[in-house]
């Protein structure tokens, strides 16, 4: 294919905080897209009987485990919470750059705060009677 | 060489068809999503441990069978959607780029059928 003229790209912009939360809406979707593999091995684990399910229990309880868990509630959250920022943005809501920085850092706490109750429940998560 | 002028060339070759029909599904799916995205953590994260009895009870009760597999359906619908314009985005080369949006397509159905398939399962044989 020819050379072609490129549009610019990110690199030549000066960095707005805006731009990192652009980033990792792209970035934690691809991680849930993944994490949606870990629930539905979850899932077919769990219709298999108690002795599959209790295999896999470790893999729920185990401490790494539960720190790979509360990242992928994390990405669940910053996504829905940014997700839904887009979805204002797609009926024309809040598109000026004073309200969408403002939007971003809404976004951000509410994300820290949830993410931060949801780890009290994944930390707390036993194992249970098999 | 080529006389006709790039419109003539372009006329009454049709659209794609397809029109904004991705972006907008991929709202459509995203807006379905976020209730039951919410509902999903609320469950789940209220149960009182993660056992094999509290959670086969949990996924079986009520109407939770019908909206779990809703939400794996409608995230894998929507995952596969967002995979998809990463891959376009970041993979280059035909052969590589079609390989990767080809295995896309499969991992993201195969995880979609295998999903509602479980919860049926569960859900069918305690509720019998």
């Amino acid at each position: 294919m020819a050379e072609r003229p490129l549009s610019p790209h990110i690199t030549v912009y000066r960095w707005a905080y805006t731009m990192t939360l652009s980033i990792l809406h792209r970035a934690s979707g691809v991680a849930l897209a993944v994490s949606l593999v870990g629930f539905v091995l979850w899932l077919v684990s769990a219709s298999l009987g108690a002795d599959a399910y209790a295999a896999m229990l470790p893999l729920l309880t185990c401490l790494p485990c539960k720190i790979v868990l509360a990242l992928a509630v994390a990405a669940l959250i910053y996504h829905l919470c940014n997700g839904l920022r887009h979805l204002a943005w797609d009926m024309g809501w809040g598109f000026e750059r004073a309200d969408a920085r403002r939007s971003a850092v809404l976004v951000v706490a509410a994300s820290l705060i949830a993410a931060a109750v949801c780890c009290y429940f994944i930390f707390r998560l036993g194992a249970g009677a098999a | 060489m080529n006389l006709r002028t790039p419109l003539a060339r372009a006329l009454h070759h049709g659209t794609a068809r397809d029109g904004v029909g991705h972006w907008l599904i991929q709202r459509v799916t995203a807006a379905a999503l976020a209730p039951l995205a919410i509902w999903l953590l609320i469950g789940l994260l209220g149960l009182p441990d993660a056992g094999y009895a509290t959670v086969i009870a949990w996924i079986a009760a009520g109407w939770n069978p019908a909206l779990l597999a809703l939400t794996v359906l409608i995230a894998a619908w929507h995952a596969w959607l967002g995979v998809q314009v990463v891959i376009e985005d970041y993979v280059h080369g035909f052969l590589p780029k079609t390989i990767a949006l080809l295995l896309s397509v499969f991992v993201h159905v195969l995880l979609a059928a295998s999903g509602v398939y479980a919860v049926l399962r569960i859900a069918l044989r305690s509720g019998a």
